[in-house]
């Protein structure tokens, strides 16, 4: 699946998308925070505040607990400033 | 019994262009006899924030998901409130204290769903369209913070 990310998250993590293959043990968006967190000490760093971070999946805001199964795009960012 | 139909175009762009906000109101009520109000809300990149001078301001969003969320939540504003016609401009990029950064027009027979539809799009473009600001002061960059005034200010549309 593909993983966008935005603003800090995208500045912390150190790129604007990738593709990943997350495990089949990993289910849910929180569960994939989990997982992206112990790739690196970006990741990890990008998302030290789990509960600030908000997602995505093709295009429509989700909760945490979210399942991941036949996304095709998840997105992480941080509360939203615009307008 | 036919009820009367009443088109309301939605025009949602998002553009690092300027807007001018005449021009965006012509188009709206161009060859229109049933629109009594027009309510027109701009967003303005400011110099004064809660603490330092802003030099400038960058907006990032998230392109695809930023134009579904603001349909969405244009989509619901129009079966809210009887309306005639929205447009929504949100521009992306690095603008100065002055510029423009947001549009909001709303057209409907009488100013209260107007006034209102203008005020909840508004409300949720905040909150909830993917746009992100970084401020540039004197004292460096930073991302904007959310406040909760405005996740508050949402909230208030969602109350019955």
């Amino acid at each position: 699946m593909k993983v966008k990310y935005f603003a800090w998250v995208r500045e912390r993590v150190g790129k604007a998308e990738e593709t990943i293959e997350p495990p089949a043990t990993v289910r849910t968006v929180e569960e994939l925070i989990a997982w992206l967190s112990g790739r690196s000490e970006a990741y990890a760093y990008a998302f030290e505040k789990p509960k600030v971070i908000r997602a995505a999946i093709d295009h429509a805001h989700v909760k945490s607990d979210a399942a991941i199964a036949g996304a095709r795009e998840i997105a992480f960012f941080p509360p939203m400033t615009g307008g | 019994m036919i009820s009367p139909v009443t088109a309301c175009p939605v025009t949602i762009r998002i553009q690092a262009d300027d807007f001018d906000i005449a021009r965006e109101i012509a188009a709206l009520t161009k060859s229109r006899t049933d629109i009594g109000a027009v309510v027109s809300f701009s967003g303005i990149c400011r110099a004064d924030d809660d603490s330092a001078k802003v030099s400038a301001l960058t907006l990032e969003h998230y392109p695809g998901m930023a134009e579904d969320e603001i349909r969405r939540h244009a989509d619901e504003a129009t079966s809210r409130w009887p309306l005639n016609g929205v447009t929504i401009i949100h521009r992306v990029g690095r603008f100065m204290p002055g510029q423009n950064i947001v549009l909001v027009l709303t057209a409907s027979q009488h100013r209260q769903a107007a006034f209102q539809a203008a005020e909840f799009l508004m409300d949720y473009l905040k909150t909830s369209a993917p746009f992100w600001k970084k401020e540039e002061s004197a004292t460096g960059t930073g991302w904007v913070e959310a406040h909760a005034r405005d996740d508050e200010a949402a909230a208030r549309w969602t109350k019955s």
